[in-house]
């Protein structure tokens, strides 16, 4: 097992569409066969992430690495051979699928963009298991992407992903869009065909209750930057930045009687603009904990564990104060 | 204010029998099937049900939003004035001034040319007759009232230079400028961050306790529910599955559906390794006539004869006079505890 390369790495990614800094030096780093999720509000940068690992955009600086290969900066041609290895899953599954192809030339589509020639029976061979693999019927090749409900859309998305068996998936927000009820199957899916077949994934969301559910690790990003890494038991019980406290304390709970016992943290919507990041640490405008040093000093990395939180506040040993217990006034006294 | 109090307080809306058709290319769709709801003072009433099961249409028929193709009937009543069958000029009075509705969405139902100031301030022009200048100052108070910082400052802001949190916080100013009595909040942040739902719930609790004003908020986000609402009301199919004050609900929920909405969410601690999740087989009908019948009854793993053959009515469950649910074979109190 040791000898099987990383399936993602990422080092100093930096993403810019002109003045807009969405991706700002991220690195990442996902085993074979591990599940890490990418978490933060929207627009921070979480999408351009996964964008640049599938290669639909070309990286300002930085690499990416996927199952040893450096990807960052080959060209369409030379990128093929590569394509098999990473597949991507987008949260629109509406829009992410061609209305006039058929489910069945959708889910093939993959194979005939790497390069191989697939003839119409062995194509069908091929698709029908796949189609049964996320549980759908053989017939649903034959069927149009508007003749299917939101969840069996998700379920071609996720197949097509899986045709050319990829050693990474990237999972973009893939249950977003979906009622609980639908939700709860695509969660169970990807967990099956997780555990079944073995890829590492990359699982972009916003919903912390599927990340606790299907992450093995999470990476918590704020503005182009990625402000704490760690072990999901880890960021759960023990989250040391900030921002991820936060965030965990916004996130309300299915249960009324836990949720209203919840110290709510309220952060203010002001989140500044990716053209023009705060100086220091990024998050120090909405930051409960913010003192001067904040404002002139870039925190540094604090490991922990095989992880890290960004905070001046953070001491070496890890530990720190709890936005959601904390008192700001004695936090510095 | 606690449950306790809220069932005991007046009445402000009471929707009785509530049915909603629409006549479309392929046929009649219908989406509301025999509501009824009421909503007392200060009280706040969440609505959760999946896409399609009717949430929306119940808020617009409150409001008196439907499109004019809609075919309506039973009722609905404001502090008693019957709102269904009355004239459009009555119903302008009422919307907007008396009950006010609050969309997903903010953006596409703020107007982009006008800065937020003027769009707060024509509501108070024609529903409050003030002047334009005593309109700007209200509008900055409710700005304040929304929790929108520097508020004398942002009143001149256009949309498009507000975050996605602060255009629901200045939709919510303008839906509450005229004082209403009930204020419908459908998905008010099914778009938002969990960081600025958390604002965003604080200020309709907030205008509840300071203005008391009652509220619907509809949402398919049970944690939103568990923050927020003091009782619950479950729709599927167009129909009320089940009515409880919120601890109830979650604790002893005895439709089937209710309790396949809860175990379908991940639950905290839980991890794929060890836990599946429960799902809830196939879709929400679309349905063209009520059958008598459950229409639930192809997604329950406890349909029987009974349940195709006739519907179930709503009935006070075991439990409390406030718990109802329809439901021939309702769930017994501990498998619920066993998933917990
Ligand atoms: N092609 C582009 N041109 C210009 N700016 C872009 C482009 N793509 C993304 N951005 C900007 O980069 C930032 C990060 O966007 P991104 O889509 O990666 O965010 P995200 O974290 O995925 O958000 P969400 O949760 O809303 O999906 C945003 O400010 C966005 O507006
Ligand atoms: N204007 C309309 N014309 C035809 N059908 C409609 C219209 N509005 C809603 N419906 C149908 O009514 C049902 C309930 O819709 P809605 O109240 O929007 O559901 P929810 O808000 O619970 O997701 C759905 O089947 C929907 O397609
Ligand atoms: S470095 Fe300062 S502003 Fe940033 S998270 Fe830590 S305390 Fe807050
Ligand atoms: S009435 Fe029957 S079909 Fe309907 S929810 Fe109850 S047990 Fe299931
Ligand atoms: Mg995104
Ligand atoms: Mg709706």
């Amino acid at each position: 097992m040791t000898s099987q390369p990383n399936a993602l790495e990422i080092e100093d990614l930096v993403m810019h569409f002109g003045p807009v800094r969405a991706v700002d030096g991220v690195s990442l780093t996902i085993a074979a066969g591990r599940v890490t999720a990418l978490v933060g509000e929207s627009g921070s940068g979480k999408s351009t992430v996964g964008r640049c690992v599938v290669r639909l955009v070309e990286p300002t600086a930085g690499v990416v690495r996927i199952a040893g290969t450096d990807v960052t900066h080959l060209s369409r041609r030379q990128l093929r051979p590569h394509r098999d290895a990473v597949s991507i899953v987008f949260q629109d599954p509406a829009a992410s699928l061609d209305p006039r192809m058929l489910v069945g030339e959708i889910v093939a589509e993959p194979l005939r963009l790497a390069g191989r020639r697939v003839p119409r029976r062995e194509r069908e061979a091929r698709v029908a298991p796949q189609l049964e693999r996320v549980g759908l019927r053989a017939e649903v090749a034959r069927r149009y992407p508007h003749e299917l409900s939101g969840g069996q859309r998700q379920r071609v998305s996720i197949a097509r992903a899986l045709v050319s068996e990829p050693m990474l998936l990237i999972a973009d927000e893939p249950t977003s869009a979906l009622d609980v009820s639908v939700q709860a199957s695509v969660l169970n899916l990807l967990a099956d065909l997780q555990r079944d077949i073995g890829f590492a994934c990359l699982f972009i969301t916003h919903d912390l209750s599927a990340v606790e559910y299907l992450a093995d690790d999470i990476a918590v990003m704020y503005l182009g930057q990625l402000v704490e890494k760690g072990s999901r038991e880890r960021i759960f019980a023990r989250p040391a930045h900030p921002y991820t406290q936060a965030l965990l304390a916004a996130a309300p709970v299915a249960d009324p009687v836990r949720q209203r016992q919840r110290q709510p943290v309220l952060l203010g919507d002001d989140l500044p603009s990716a053209l023009d990041p705060p100086s220091g640490c990024r998050f120090r405008t909405r930051c409960p904990l913010a003192f001067d040093r904040c404002a002139t000093e870039v925190p540094r990395q604090v490991p922990i564990g095989d992880g890290m939180a960004a905070c001046h506040l953070v001491q070496p040993d890890g530990t720190g104060p709890d936005v959601r217990t904390a008192d700001p006034s004695e936090v510095l006294s | 204010m606690t449950t306790a109090a809220a069932s005991t307080a007046a009445i402000v809306l009471e929707m009785r029998d509530l049915s909603v058709s629409f006549p479309t290319e392929t046929g009649t769709v219908s989406a509301v099937d025999g509501v009824s709801l009421d909503l007392a003072a200060g009280e706040i009433v969440g609505m959760v049900g999946e896409s399609g099961c009717g949430k929306s249409v119940t808020g617009m028929s409150i409001a008196g939003l439907l499109p004019g193709s809609a075919r309506v009937s039973g009722s609905v009543r404001l502090n008693g004035t019957e709102l269904v069958g009355a004239r459009e000029s009555a119903l302008r009075r009422v919307r907007g001034r008396e009950i006010a509705y609050i969309f997903q969405e903010p953006m596409t139902s703020l107007n982009p040319v006008l800065t937020v100031g003027r769009q707060i301030g024509e509501v108070l022009q024609i529903h409050e007759r003030m002047s334009r200048r005593a309109a700007r100052v209200r509008a900055i108070d409710l700005l304040t009232l929304v929790g929108i910082p520097s508020a004398a400052h942002r009143v001149d802001a256009y949309p498009h230079q507000l975050s996605g949190g602060m255009r629901q916080r200045v939709m919510i100013a303008m839906a509450v400028a005229c004082g209403p009595k009930v204020l419908v909040a459908d998905e008010p942040t099914t778009a938002l961050d969990v960081t600025v739902q958390a604002g965003i719930l604080q200020v309709l609790r907030d205008l509840r306790d300071r203005l008391g004003t009652s509220i619907l908020i509809i949402t398919h986000d049970l944690g939103v529910i568990a923050d927020i609402a003091d009782r619950v009301v479950v729709m599927y199919a167009g129909r009320v599955v089940e009515r409880a004050p919120i601890t109830d609900l979650f604790a002893h929920p005895y439709h089937r559906y209710t309790a396949g909405l809860l175990s379908a969410s991940p639950k905290p601690g839980r991890h794929a390794s060890t836990t599946r999740l429960a799902e809830i087989p196939g879709l929400v009908p679309v349905l063209s006539t009520q059958p008598d019948a459950c229409t639930f009854a192809d997604r329950c793993p406890a349909a029987d004869a009974r349940c195709r053959d006739s519907a179930p009515p709503l009935e006070v469950a075991r439990g409390g006079p406030d718990h109802l649910a329809a439901c021939w074979h309702p769930c017994a109190t501990q498998t619920q505890e066993a998933n917990r």
